[in-house]
């Protein structure tokens, strides 16, 4: 009974803190809501110019000056994100690429958000002290540019490399080579190693293709292969003059990070009320949950995977304390017999062994709880870590007991709903002996 | 179970023998039929010691079993606290036992978890008896078997004879109309066992209450008021040693 709790305590303990730590990746990125168009989640990749949200600023200042907002809130800060072709033309290669315009400073303050006191946390953005045409990009978009070396990204196989750009054979397009020379960046002085440089072409705001060169400053690996092969960050200036060129910047979404989840619902609120009183009809609010399916996802597996380790531990549980509860009544067959010849009912011998079986479990229970906590508090003394799927950095190893008064409180009466449950039968068995054999026994 | 009525007290009541008639009861063993008592005519006086002596395998212990309800005769009779106790169900056996029968095995049967003191009272809590009253009651029969400074202590920490005392005092508690004792003296030595019967003649004889033993200890036949001889499942003869009424010298 105690280890039966105890697994489904640690297991559910680890489960939590990956929960948490899910949570806490998502909320990093994209904040616990975003503002957007209407439209913009289902259809905004298509076009994401179609969507910006105009006047974004004043929308920023409404909220972050809010009197009842403002105590939520970390960080509401604007992205651009939008579908691009990426090339190094020196290399006669290009690629689509999926580009995400921020302010970095903002961004590494979402970063910093700690709610769950993890002990890992992330790093600040690459782009963090970058010029403003800088860019950071996945490692899959570095190999199919053909920057392995450039960028020095370890375990990566080239199809081609240039040698030098002038002795490439590949020409930039005159037209496109014409667009990029009116968004290139200052040049590197003299003597200094110059990032390599690739360009971005997007379709702008009216419809028509626009190029912007920037120069990438690093490769990271985005943690899954499908977001690394097309993943390119931006300055959020940069990329809006890519988008909107001259004309009054956008962007297709407001983040905002709040202080702890539990005020997401608040929060939510006071959002809709400050949109409503600016008249933003063809705005929308969502949360972190509906802006990455995967967390919901991956909890309901999660979810499944618990419960049937709970089911699983369930049945031993019973099997155990069923044959534990029989072996005793068999030991206390004279007993029976004797407190029946008293006047003992039938019905009364019964209770008995299931008040047993009740106390058993609950006792079970509140010693399986203690260990718990304490078990689990020595294996985060460990400071275990592990990576998980889609991250790049390292996360703690690390289980959630004390404190998960929902988790804890639904496998302890679980537990000793199963404890009753098997002394049901042991019970019965003991209340239908004979007296007259139940006091010969030996 | 029975209510929180106890049994009323038995001075000036009318005393109930136990009566068989024609009781019969067979047993079966790997699919042979033995049986134990054959056409069992018997009947016991109230308020008197009465031991039914008989080798082994005579049927005595059968016979008390009938007596103290807690078996069924195949066919005939019995009649105890008025009652034909053959017809009820096996709650009403049970709430009956609890009423009006005390028992006193020979392995003593004490619940091992249990104080000495809580062993006298379970039959109390059974009968939802108020704890100042429960208590009360406690405290004087441990103090009438010689037990009073040992109610704190558990069946393991008591010698035989003084496991036998508090069987004694928790048959006692519901002040029952009968006790059935089972060779209540075969695991004790001689001096025990005697100090044993003096003590529950002393009890027959403070609560007016009919004490049927079973033995084939010569000692006991000595204390009998009456005797019941049992030989293959029947009984032989029925000595009355004293007339009703008659003190013990």
């Amino acid at each position: 009974m105690v280890l039966g709790l105890v697994a489904v305590l640690l297991f559910g303990g680890f489960i939590r803190d990956i929960t948490y730590q899910l949570q806490s990746d998502y909320v990093e990125r994209t904040g616990h809501l975003q503002v957007q168009r209407k439209g913009y989640f289902l259809y905004g990749s298509g076009n994401p110019a179609e969507y910006g949200i105009r006047d974004y600023e004043k929308i920023l200042s409404r909220l972050k000056d809010d009197p009842v907002l403002a105590p939520m809130l970390v960080v509401a800060t604007p992205t651009l994100q939008f579908g691009g072709i990426a090339g190094n033309f020196a290399a006669g290669v290009s690629r689509t690429v999926y580009v995400s315009g921020v302010v970095v400073d903002e961004q590494n303050l979402m970063g910093e958000w700690n709610d769950y006191h993890r002990r890992v946390l992330r790093k600040h953005l690459t782009l963090t002290g970058t010029s403003p045409d800088a860019a950071v990009i996945g490692t899959g978009v570095a190999r199919v540019l053909g920057l392995c070396t450039a960028l020095n990204v370890p375990n990566c196989v080239a199809i081609k490399e240039p040698s030098t750009p002038e002795a490439s054979d590949a020409v930039m397009p005159d037209d496109i080579a014409s667009l990029a020379e009116s968004t290139r960046g200052a040049k590197p002085a003299a003597g200094g190693a110059s990032p390599p440089r690739i360009e971005i072409l997007a379709a702008n705001a009216h419809g028509a293709p626009n190029v912007t060169g920037v120069n990438v400053v690093r490769a990271e690996f985005q943690g899954i292969k499908e977001l690394d092969d097309v993943y390119v960050a931006l300055h959020l200036a940069k990329a809006q003059r890519l988008i909107f060129g001259n004309d009054p910047p956008q962007v297709t979404a407001i983040a905002l990070q709040l202080q702890h989840t539990a005020q997401l619902a608040l929060a939510r609120a006071r959002v809709e009320e400050l949109l409503a009183e600016a008249k933003a009809d063809d705005l929308e609010i969502l949360d972190y949950e509906t802006l990455n399916p995967f967390y919901g996802q991956t909890l309901s597996m999660f979810a499944a995977i618990f419960g049937f380790i709970s089911v699983l531990i369930g049945a031993v549980v019973l099997f155990t304390i069923s044959n534990t509860m029989s072996m005793t009544v068999v030991e206390r067959t004279v007993e029976i017999g004797t407190v029946r010849a008293l006047g003992l009912r039938r019905r009364g011998v019964r209770e008995m062994f299931l008040a047993e079986g009740i106390v058993l479990g609950t006792v079970g229970c509140v010693l399986g709880i203690v260990i718990s906590i304490v078990l689990a508090w020595a294996i985060n003394a460990l400071g275990l870590t592990w990576t998980p799927p889609a991250r790049i950095e390292p996360a703690p190893l690390a289980v959630r007991v004390a404190g998960e008064y929902l988790m804890i409180l639904g496998s302890a009466i679980g537990l000793v709903v199963v404890a009753s449950a098997s002394a049901i039968l042991p019970a019965t068995r003991a209340s239908r002996m004979n007296i007259v054999d139940a006091l010969r026994h030996v | 179970m029975p209510g929180s009525h106890d049994s009323p007290p038995l001075r000036g009541q009318v005393l109930h023998p136990v009566v068989l008639k024609n009781v019969a009861r067979t047993y079966r063993l790997d699919s042979v039929d033995v049986p134990a008592l054959v056409a069992i005519d018997l009947v016991i006086l109230p308020n008197r010691f009465t031991v039914i002596s008989g080798p082994s395998g005579s049927g005595k212990t059968t016979l008390l079993n009938l007596i103290g309800c807690i078996d069924r005769p195949d066919h005939g009779t019995i009649i105890v606290g008025g009652r034909a106790v053959q017809e009820l169900s096996d709650d009403a056996l049970s709430d009956f036992r609890a009423q009006h029968l005390g028992f006193v095995f020979q392995n003593f049967n004490l619940l091992p978890v249990l104080t000495a003191f809580e062993n006298v009272e379970y039959p109390l809590l059974l009968a939802r008896m108020p704890p100042g009253k429960r208590r009360h009651r406690v405290k004087r029969l441990l103090a009438a078997v010689g037990l009073a400074d040992f109610g704190s202590h558990r069946p393991g920490q008591l010698s035989g004879g003084q496991r036998q005392r508090v069987a004694i005092a928790r048959a006692l508690a519901r002040r029952p109309q009968l006790v059935l004792a089972d060779e209540p003296t075969a695991n004790l030595d001689s001096k025990t066992g005697a100090e044993i019967i003096e003590l529950m003649r002393r009890m027959q004889q403070m609560h007016r209450v009919s004490f049927v033993f079973s033995s084939h200890d010569p000692k006991v036949l000595e204390e009998a008021d009456d005797a019941v001889y049992i030989r293959d499942g029947r009984i032989v003869c029925v000595e009355r040693r004293r007339t009703p009424g008659e003190s013990r010298p």
